[in-house]
């Protein structure tokens, strides 16, 4: 139970601290040392596996591309100043923030929790999650798959708008 | 568990997604020999069958006995607690005098290649031996510890620090889960191998933390080049071992070298990167591996033409020194998963020299590898960015999924026997060449072959 | 092939390995401190003063203080004081010698002037490199001391060179010794005290018109031939004039 509190509260702090820095290099390595406390958490619960698939594809993946963006977008350090006393803008993020949080708190009120632990829940083991993925749920598993090349496509697609007459044109 | 499957399956999705369930399947080590069992004799792969025989064999068992007698006398948990502690010791020990001397070797080959002879001169301490300069990396390491840390006005501190620090402890952690001999893995996975990757991927953020603290134009290329380049490779590398977990049925390093065990024919070693799809994964893997590494000819962070030193630009003393053992901690670590993965792991290549203690052959086979980095490194010149980019993504990410394929066909052809065992080479080989040259020739149109008339 | 071409590259490195182990064509490295490098003949590096006798150095330095070297040195490293009395040189003829004659190794470019300037054959160039020392300023000023090398030495670094500058100085003194027995005997023959040719040379220049009276007669040994003519020319003026007539003679006249 301490290491989960320890967990969780490096998950937090690393996200809240991150959330008020105004350094954005500095803001995605809090997120990134987030995501690797998120991957603690499903250590502490057995999940290895989804622990290690935390860590290759959020610390060692998406951060590359989240501090790719940063370095090619920020132009300046004035970009940086962004208008703090905004009163509109702190209306617009209260109601998302409360939109979610209650969304969140109602998904978590209405799932039935157990309220005394089961006798120990069964391990999930790599073996069994395989079995489990490759068998019954086989179909979301390829329809996930399906889902992220199509995406990945559209992701060329739209990346790719320079056609070979227009480069002719603009050299 | 088994890999023989009937032709016909009752559901398509099942049928689909069965050559991949032991993708994501693990076998425990004391299973293995329950698995052997279960195993059809017509499988070309079997396990070993000597296995507990050799495992009792003084030399097999010194290193665990040397531990017991240290710690055997200790209540549990604070036994369990040193037997860990010296776990990392010796690991540490063993893999920082390697990279003492592998920093040497590195040295030496590259002047012998380059007609010179490399460092040659420094004694051993108080005297004047100098046995071909074996004691150079202690002084190196006098030397880096003496210098000067500095740190640059405009840099960021904490990162500044932190980066060399996380490499290092990064390229560490990796190697909690290589099997070095029968009984030597310092931590039983079940994930084993995306623990492995996942450890690794880190590695590549330290360097752009490097890049990006040190404020400096170099460094902070560097620092782009080295997101870019791990993007572009992390897929190839992840997609060239999954073969590997497909035929083992394991994530687990130690089933998958058990899986290697065994000879076919009593000569030839049941190793991966004996099989048509074993050998392009392990090309695949090793390319990959040099490119994750930043080793010649993928060192695009650190272009010492063009970039100063990269992100080491602004690094000095010890610092600079963590780096170095860094990157030679990374590159050991991914030498020994290439040794685990494709080439049996601790198993000997013959029957008869499963004599000599598997820990042994784990070191040869590891020390070969990265005999193989230097010489690369000796002999390619630096790609540029763009080359190497392009090379990941239109050459090897295909080919690795042109591959994991070969390995499924291979996989679902395991029952064939007789003549139709020649077919199913056949077959896997034609998959794997054929798709490489007209790549290749796709790729190389209007490049190559290129005449150098004045060199 | 895709990457034939590597594998080529590859075998091209192993090569190079392998050879650099049993081929000593490959393998070049001269191990320096413990293996000295054989220097080339023409290799030159600081000036040193030659001296005719090893035994007493300074005693028999070719040198005679006529300071056209430290004239013409383009950095200004020679300093030279003349003596205040005559020494027989080699010959045995009294000459001016140099009391202080120091080079500054500091500033010395080894541009071989002093050399090509000196009429007298007096100052060489070495073949030293080691000259490094722990003292900044004076360690490195060289005095006449440490300049002074015997003239084996010269025949040990500079073989060939040393053989022409011999042969030269041999045919030189011979010819000297031939106009002055000629000298003796038209004196001999007419009773006519002062001689034509030795009085106006030693009036003209301190400097030695007797063992070198024509310090660019045209080289080796075949100067034979030509020496009545040099030795005509020779005493009536300074001696590095009549240098003129003689054409492949090494060292060009230097503007006095």
């Amino acid at each position: 139970m301490i290491a989960f509190l320890l967990i969780a509260l490096g998950t937090l702090g690393t996200a809240a601290v991150a959330l008020s820095l105004r350094n954005l290099i500095h803001s995605a390595l809090l997120l990134i040392a987030s995501w690797a406390g998120i991957a603690a958490f499903y250590l502490w619960a057995g999940a290895e596996f989804v622990a290690f698939a935390q860590v290759l594809v959020y610390v060692g993946a998406v951060s590359m591309v989240v501090l790719f963006a940063v370095l090619l977008t920020r132009r300046s350090r004035e970009d940086l100043a962004i208008a703090r006393e905004s009163i509109g803008r702190a209306i617009g993020a209260l109601i998302v923030g409360g939109a979610v949080l209650g969304v969140l708190a109602l998904a978590v009120i209405s799932t039935p929790l157990a309220t005394a632990p089961e006798a120990s829940p069964p391990a999930a083991t790599v073996h069994t999650l395989g079995l489990q993925l490759m068998g019954p749920h086989a179909a979301a598993l390829l329809i996930v798959g399906l889902l992220l090349t199509v995406a990945l496509l559209g992701a060329i697609v739209i990346a790719s708008t320079d056609t070979p007459e227009k480069t002719k044109n603009t050299t | 568990m088994t890999v023989h499957f009937p032709i016909v399956a009752a559901s398509v999705s099942e049928w689909i997604a069965r050559p991949f369930l032991p993708l994501v399947t693990a076998v425990p080590d004391s299973q293995l020999s329950a698995l052997n069992a279960q195993l059809p004799p017509t499988l070309s792969f079997s396990l070993s069958t000597a296995a507990p025989s050799r495992a009792d064999a003084l030399l097999e068992r010194f290193p665990l006995v040397l531990r017991d007698l240290l710690t055997g006398w200790l209540p549990e948990p604070l036994r369990w607690l040193l037997n860990s502690l010296l776990a990392i010791v010796a690991i540490l020990a063993i893999f920082g005098l390697l990279f003492a001397f592998l920093t040497l070797a590195e040295r030496k080959i590259l002047g012998r290649i380059q007609n010179r002879p490399g460092p040659n001169r420094t004694p051993l301490p108080f005297t004047k031996l100098r046995f071909f300069g074996l004691a150079q990396p202690f002084a190196d390491g006098v030397k880096a510890l003496t210098k000067e840390d500095v740190i640059p006005l405009g840099a960021d501190r904490v990162l500044h620090y932190l980066a060399p620090v996380a490499l290092l402890a990064f390229s560490i952690l990796t190697f909690a889960v290589i099997p070095f001999g029968r009984n030597l893995v310092p931590l039983e996975l079940d994930a084993a191998v995306l623990y492995f990757f996942a450890a690794g991927a880190a590695t590549e953020l330290a360097v752009f933390m490097a890049g990006w603290a040190s404020r400096n134009k170099y460094s902070l290329l560097a620092a782009m080049r080295a997101l870019a380049q791990l993007i572009s490779y992390e897929l190839p590398l992840l997609l060239s071992f999954v073969p590997v977990i497909l035929i083992a049925g394991s994530l687990s390093t130690t089933a998958i070298v058990a899986h290697q065990g065994g000879w076919h024919w009593g000569f030839i070693p049941n190793w991966h990167v004996l099989t048509p799809w074993g050998f392009a994964g392990f090309v695949i893997f090793m390319v990959a591996a040099l490119a994750e590494s930043n080793r010649s000819p993928f060192d695009l962070p650190e272009a010492e033409s063009e970039l100063i030193a990269g992100h080491l630009t602004e690094y000095s003393g010890f610092k600079y020194a963590l780096f170095f053992m860094a990157e030679y901690f990374g590159m050991c670590a991914l030498s020994g998963m290439a040794v685990t993965l494709f080439l049996g792991g601790w198993q000997a290549p013959l029957p008869f020299l499963e004599i000599i203690p598997s820990f042994v052959w784990f070191g040869l086979k590891l020390i070969t590898l990265l005999l193989g980095f230097i010489w690369i490194r000796a002999t390619f010149p630096r790609l540029r960015i763009d080359q190497l980019t392009r090379f990941a993504w239109k050459f090897l990410v295909p080919l690795a999924l042109i591959n994991l394929a070969n390995t499924a066909v291979w996989s679902l052809t395991s029952g064939w026997t007789g003549p139709l065992q020649l077919l199913r080479w056949a077959l896997s080989i034609a998959i794997v060449v054929v798709p490489f040259v007209l790549l290749g020739r796709k790729l190389s149109a209007g490049v190559a072959p290129r005449t150098y008339r004045y060199a | 092939m895709l990457g034939s071409g590597l594998l080529q590259g590859l075998a091209v490195t192993a090569k190079n390995l392998v050879g650099s182990f049993h081929d000593p064509a490959r393998f070049t490295t001269i191990e320096y401190p413990e293996v000295k490098p054989a220097l080339p003949e023409a290799y030159r590096n600081f000036p040193f003063l030659i001296t005719e006798n090893a035994t007493d150095p300074m005693g028999t330095l070719r040198c005679v203080a006529c300071q056209i070297c430290e004239k013409e040195c383009p950095p200004q490293c020679i300093y030279i004081e003349k003596s205040k009395d005559k020494k027989p040189d080699a010959a045995g003829k009294l000459q001016i010698y140099p009391a202080v004659f120091a080079i500054d190794t500091s500033v010395c470019m080894s541009c071989q002037i002093c050399v090509e300037v000196c009429p007298f054959d007096a100052i060489k160039m070495d073949q030293v490199f080691e000259i490094a020392t722990t003292e900044r300023f004076n360690a490195l000023l060289l005095n006449r001391e440490e300049l002074a090398k015997p003239n084996d030495y010269y025949h040990r670094i500079h073989p060939t060179e040393a053989a022409e500058v011999d042969a030269r100085l041999a045919a030189d003194r011979k010819a000297a010794e031939e106009k002055a027995k000629a000298a003796a005997a038209a004196k001999a023959a007419a009773p006519k005290p002062p001689g034509a040719a030795a009085a106006p040379a030693r009036s003209s220049s301190n400097s030695t018109a007797e063992p070198k009276p024509a310090a660019a007669t045209p080289a080796p040994a075949p100067a034979a031939g030509s020496t009545p003519q040099s030795a005509a020319v020779a005493p009536a003026t300074n001696p590095k004039l009549p240098a003129a007539p003689s054409a492949e003679a090494p060292k060009p006249p230097a503007a006095a």
